[in-house]
Parts: C-alpha cells; sequence; structure tokens
C-alpha cells in the first residue's frame, strides 16, 4: 500500500448564509512537504484548517487525512496535532496542569512527554503559573508544546508566528525546519509571503475562499519571472524597441523616468541590450528588480491593476494570475 | 490505549474543583443550612404550615426535610445550573473545544463526562445540603423521633433512614433539572443565559402548577416531583408520587440529554 497522504481535500466548500468562505478548494500535501497556506485576512484559511481538523463541518466536498475523514471519528487525527487561531487553554490551570490534561486525552504515553515539550518551547519556568497570566506569546508557545505532545507526524499550524517576538519568530521558524527536517509534515497558515518563504517547499495562495496558486515555491518563482528595470538615453525609443522584442513583456515607463518589463529568461534581457544599442538608445541602467515574488503574491490576492499586467505577461506560463482575474 | 469517558470525567471534577463556581455552590448548600439553623434557634416560633415545619424545634430530623422544601422553589435548582449551566458553555468562553477535540477524545465521549461530573457536583450538593442541616439540626433540637405524615410517630434512627432516603431520592429532580441546564448550556453557549435560562424554567413551572384549572396536569409538571420524596415519610410508604417521580422526571430529562448531545455532535466548532 502506499504511504498515505498527509492531507488530501476536494472541493471543499465552506458557506455562512451568502457569504462563501471557502470556495471550492482542492489541496494536496505531501508526506515531508512545508506546505504555505498563503492568504490575507478573511481568505479563508482558518476555515479551511478547522474543516481539516473536524471542527467544523464542510457544506460540499471532501477532506482525507492521512486517507480518513475527521468528520467520522477523531481517529482520523491520530498522528495529527496542531491549533486553529490563537491556542486556547483553561485559564485557571497552569500551563503544565493544561498540558496534563491534553496528555490525557491523548492517551499513548503523552504524558511523559510534558516536560521535554515545555522545554523545546522554552516555557519550562513559568509552567506552575496559571495560564490566564500569560502573555499571548506565551499561549502561542504553550500551542506548540501542546501539538508537541502527539508526536504528531502531521503538524497544522494556523498562523504560528503571531504575537510573536523577533526571537520567537526565529525560534519558531528553526523548530518548524528541525521538525521537517525529522520527517514530519508540517501546514502552516500565514499572511506573510516571507515568512511561508523561509521554511515552505510548496504553496497554495489563497484569496476569497478560492486557490488561486498551488505548487513549489520554485515554479512560483519562474512564474513570477522577473522585473527589470531600464534607464536609456532615449526612453521612448527604447519603450518601442523593448515592445517588439522577443521574451519581454509587460514593458512600462515608471513615473520616476526609465521603463519597466518582465523577461522570459536572462537572453531575451541580453538580446534586448542589444537591441537597444542598435537603435541608438544606450543603456544607462539595467537591473533585475527582486521584489517580483511579491509583486506576484499581491497581485494574486489583491486583484487590482498589476493583476491586468501579470495576465497579459502571462500567456501560457501565467496561469495563476489569469485565474486570479478569473476570480476578480 | 485511547482514553475514555472516565479519564474525560476524572478531568472535568479536577477542572470543577480548580473554579469558583464549584466552591460558591456548595458553600451555598453549606451555609444556608447553618442560617437557617441558627435563626431557628434564635426564634421561638416555627413555620406551622409547611409539612414538618411544627417539629422544627422537636427534632433535628426535622430540619433537612423542610430545608428540602424551601430548597426547591429556586435555591437547589440554582445550586445545580451554576454548574450545569456552565460546562459546555465555559468551554466556548474559553475557546477550548477546539484544543480538546483536536486531541484523541470523541465528542460524545466529552459529553459524556461533562454530565457525570455535574452530576456528580448536583450529588454533592444535595449531600452537603442534608448532612450539614442534620447536623446543625441536631444540635439545636436533638436527635428526637419525629412524626410521620401519616400521624405515626417513628424512631430517631428509623427517621434518620427516611431522611437518607428522601434525599436521595430528591436527587431524581434534581439531576432532571441539571439535565436541562446541560441543555441549555450546549445551546446558548453562554454560561450565564444558561443559568438564568435554567432557573428560569424551574420557576415557570412551579408557576403553571399555580394557575387555577391547570390542576390535572399538576402532578406532571417537574415541581411537583420534588415533593415526591414526602411518599416515604408516611407509613405505610406511598409509591404512587415516588414512581410517578421517576417517570415524570425522565420524561423531561432524557429528551434534554438527547438533545444536548445532538447539538454537542453536530455542531460547528468555530469561534463565535
Ligand atoms: N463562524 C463564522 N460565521 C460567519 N462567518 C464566518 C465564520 N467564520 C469565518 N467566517 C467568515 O469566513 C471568511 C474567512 O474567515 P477565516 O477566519 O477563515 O479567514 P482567515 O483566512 O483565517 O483570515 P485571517 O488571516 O484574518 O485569520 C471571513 O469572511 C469570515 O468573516
Ligand atoms: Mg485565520
Amino acid at each position: 500500500m502506499p504511504e498515505a497522504v498527509p492531507i488530501e481535500v476536494r472541493g471543499l466548500v465552506k458557506r455562512y448564509g451568502e457569504l462563501v468562505a471557502v470556495d471550492d478548494v482542492d489541496l494536496t500535501v505531501e508526506p515531508g512537504d512545508v506546505f504555505g497556506y498563503l492568504g490575507p485576512n478573511g481568505a479563508g484559511k482558518t476555515t479551511s484548517l478547522r474543516m481539516m481538523l473536524g471542527l467544523i463541518r464542510p457544506t460540499a466536498g471532501s477532506v482525507r487525512i492521512f486517507g480518513r475523514d475527521p468528520q467520522l471519528s477523531v481517529k482520523a487525527l491520530e498522528g495529527v496535532a496542531g491549533f486553529v487561531e490563537a491556542p486556547s487553554f483553561y485559564p485557571y490551570l497552569s500551563g503544565r496542569e493544561n498540558l496534563r490534561l491534553f496528555a490525557a486525552f491523548d492517551g499513548d504515553g503523552a504524558a511523559a512527554r510534558i516536560e521535554e515539550s515545555l522545554a523545546t518551547v522554552g516555557l519550562a519556568e513559568r509552567a506552575k503559573d496559571r495560564v490566564g497570566g500569560y502573555s499571548h506569546g506565551m499561549r502561542q508557545r504553550l500551542g506548540i508544546a501542546a501539538a508537541l505532545l502527539r508526536r504528531p507526524r502531521l503538524l497544522m499550524l494556523d498562523e504560528p508566528a503571531t504575537g510573536l517576538d523577533p526571537g520567537g519568530m526565529r525560534d519558531m521558524r528553526d523548530l518548524i525546519r528541525e521538525l521537517s527536517a525529522s520527517g514530519m509534515t508540517v501546514l502552516l497558515s500565514s499572511h506573510l509571503l516571507a515568512e511561508v518563504e523561509e521554511v515552505c517547499n510548496r504553496v497554495a495562495i489563497v484569496r476569497t475562499g478560492r486557490v488561486v496558486y498551488q505548487g513549489s515555491l520554485v515554479d512560483l518563482r519562474a512564474q513570477a519571472g522577473e522585473d527589470y528595470v531600464l534607464r536609456t538615453t532615449e526612453d521612448g525609443v527604447a519603450r518601442r524597441v523593448a515592445e517588439i522584442q522577443a521574451g519581454v513583456t509587460a514593458v512600462r515607463p515608471r513615473p520616476e523616468g526609465g521603463l519597466t518589463f518582465k523577461a522570459e529568461g536572462e537572453d531575451a534581457v541580453s538580446a534586448l541590450s542589444l537591441a537597444l544599442t542598435e537603435s541608438g538608445a544606450l543603456i544607462r541602467e539595467l537591473s533585475p528588480r527582486h521584489a517580483s515574488l511579491e509583486d506576484l503574491f499581491f497581485s494574486l490576492t489583491e486583484g487590482d491593476e498589476r493583476v491586468e499586467t501579470r495576465r497579459e505577461s502571462g500567456e501560457g506560463g501565467g496561469d495563476p494570475a489569469a485565474r486570479a482575474k478569473e476570480a476578480a | 490505549m485511547n482514553p475514555g469517558v472516565l479519564t474525560i470525567y476524572r478531568w472535568e471534577l479536577r477542572k470543577l474543583r480548580a473554579q469558583k463556581r464549584t466552591y460558591l455552590g456548595l458553600g451555598a448548600a453549606a451555609i444556608v443550612p447553618i442560617i437557617f439553623v441558627v435563626a431557628l434557634v434564635t426564634q421561638s416560633g416555627q413555620p406551622n404550615d409547611v409539612a414538618f415545619g411544627r417539629y422544627l424545634h422537636d427534632t433535628g430530623l426535622a430540619v433537612p426535610l423542610v430545608l428540602l422544601l424551601f430548597g426547591s422553589v429556586w435555591m437547589f435548582p440554582l445550586i445545580t445550573a451554576l454548574v450545569a449551566g456552565d460546562i459546555v458553555a465555559a468551554e466556548d468562553r474559553n475557546d477550548t473545544l477546539k484544543t480538546i477535540l483536536t486531541r484523541s477524545v470523541e465528542r460524545h465521549q466529552v459529553f459524556a463526562g461533562k454530565a457525570l461530573a455535574t452530576f456528580t457536583y448536583a450529588i454533592l450538593a444535595i449531600a452537603v445540603t442534608g448532612a450539614v442541616a442534620l447536623v446543625a439540626g441536631i444540635l439545636a433540637s436533638g436527635f428526637n423521633s419525629i412524626i410521620s405524615l401519616s400521624g405515626t410517630r417513628v424512631s430517631a434512627t428509623e427517621g434518620l433512614g427516611l431522611v437518607g432516603l428522601s434525599l436521595l431520592f430528591y436527587l431524581v429532580p434534581i439531576l432532571a433539572i441539571a439535565s436541562i441546564g446541560l441543555l441549555f448550556s450546549t445551546v446558548f453557549r453562554n454560561s450565564a443565559a444558561a443559568i438564568v435560562g435554567t432557573l428560569m424554567f424551574s420557576l415557570l413551572v412551579q408557576l403553571i402548577g399555580i394557575l387555577p384549572g391547570l390542576g390535572g396536569i399538576h402532578p406532571y409538571l417537574l415541581s411537583t416531583q420534588f415533593n415526591a420524596w414526602q411518599g416515604f415519610l408516611r407509613s405505610p410508604v406511598d409509591w404512587t408520587p415516588v414512581i410517578r417521580a421517576l417517570w415524570v422526571c425522565a420524561i423531561y430529562a432524557v429528551p434534554a440529554l438527547i438533545a444536548a448531545v445532538l447539538v454537542f455532535l453536530r455542531r460547528d466548532v468555530a469561534g463565535d
């Protein structure tokens, strides 16, 4: 039997009255993935995670966690841990006491891992205090400790870095890398592309409930293409040359002077520089602009004018952008 | 090995032990009899119009019995509702359902553990009132024989047994109230609303009971069942109210529990 897929979501829909919080989402998380579930506020990340954890009923569609349906029995969550939104605890019990309760509800020797988990998240010293007096970041850490008790094969975290100080964020990233290196599959939701970029190998980008991109970060980067900035002695001429140059798209004047364009590879850039020289527009600056992944993220999730640009430029390769346009 | 209802039940008790409201309820259950007895010894009169009221100065055994009568109006329903109305809603208040339901316990097990813990608390509350009332009553009025409702004299030891039996049977309507509290707690997801709702329900049923022209349904009201224990204090024992209390209370409790379970099993656990 092939290894069961950690998360397989098909046609998932959640409706709240008129509002479609999750709209026909398909998602596959493979073993060993660190999967980033990326989207702006209200995109439906938490709602999707709740359905994957069996906390709310899908309006339509199916969720399989290691091949099992979490709606039917909590047994589907064997080897799965995580939390949605801020992790929550019994405020009148201490941190350690909360973990004892969870461990009792886990069975399977979880109680023996309490001290180790507390140490991993750096909470050992405050574990005797009531959770009611914990800071936000401490609760976040306790949430991770609570998840680790289950010794999961799949970890689902909803915006785990929210409210952490910079050191805490770094610790979180290190921990996720470490867990992933030990063979754990991780699903991580986030608003922040940068956060996801650092730890994830695959991403799904959601926007108002719909997945507008799903795949590896490498592919996303490739699809984003690279933006270039060009300044010449003759910008008008340069623009006309660039517009007819093969492999060069999305040529636009910059308000501060010069042009921006996208290139389908470095050869196209070299060819353009030659063409420019021949036409008499002499190059003052020709440089790649690195914010393009961020740009693509915004265009995918906001659907402003830039989507239009991407769509033109993305003929063939810019499929996700085209889908973003559809969604708008 | 997977954890079961027993594990959850134990932790529910532990959570109750860590919460103020538990002590508030049990404290009230202990203090009310004490205040009552203090008032009794400083006063020469007694409530003659209530069953056993006229024996309050003769025997301590009358104290718990009179308290059972007074307590059924709102005190015991309130003490019960204090925990029953909170035990599910508290998980909504702390948003902890998502935490425990993503461990290895099924929803029905969580509910069963909570129901058992609620019943345990309610039983404890009645036991506390009974014990404190007996001790305080015996200190104040002595451990003497008592006159049954049929007019026969019952020895002190036999009377003690009957008081124990009455307290035990009083649990039948109390557990029905607890079940209704659990339902409200599950449906309202708000402890104040559930507690007030349970109390309102209990008072409303009593109100229906005193309406003229509705005498026919009187034996089937939940409030009436709070007096069923009096059947034990007749000689011979009058089983009619006792048997009726058992099934009438079941009619209130069982559908409430089933409805609560169904709602709890099906509900969305979203933070709203
Ligand atoms: N219980 C609910 N009742 C009604 N609407 C809801 C409910 N839960 C979520 N929604 C709606 O569903 C949409 C998606 O919400 P969700 O919390 O999943 O977003 P999110 O991607 O997690 O956002 P954020 O980044 O802000 O956490 C929002 O429009 C929200 O208002
Ligand atoms: Mg969210």
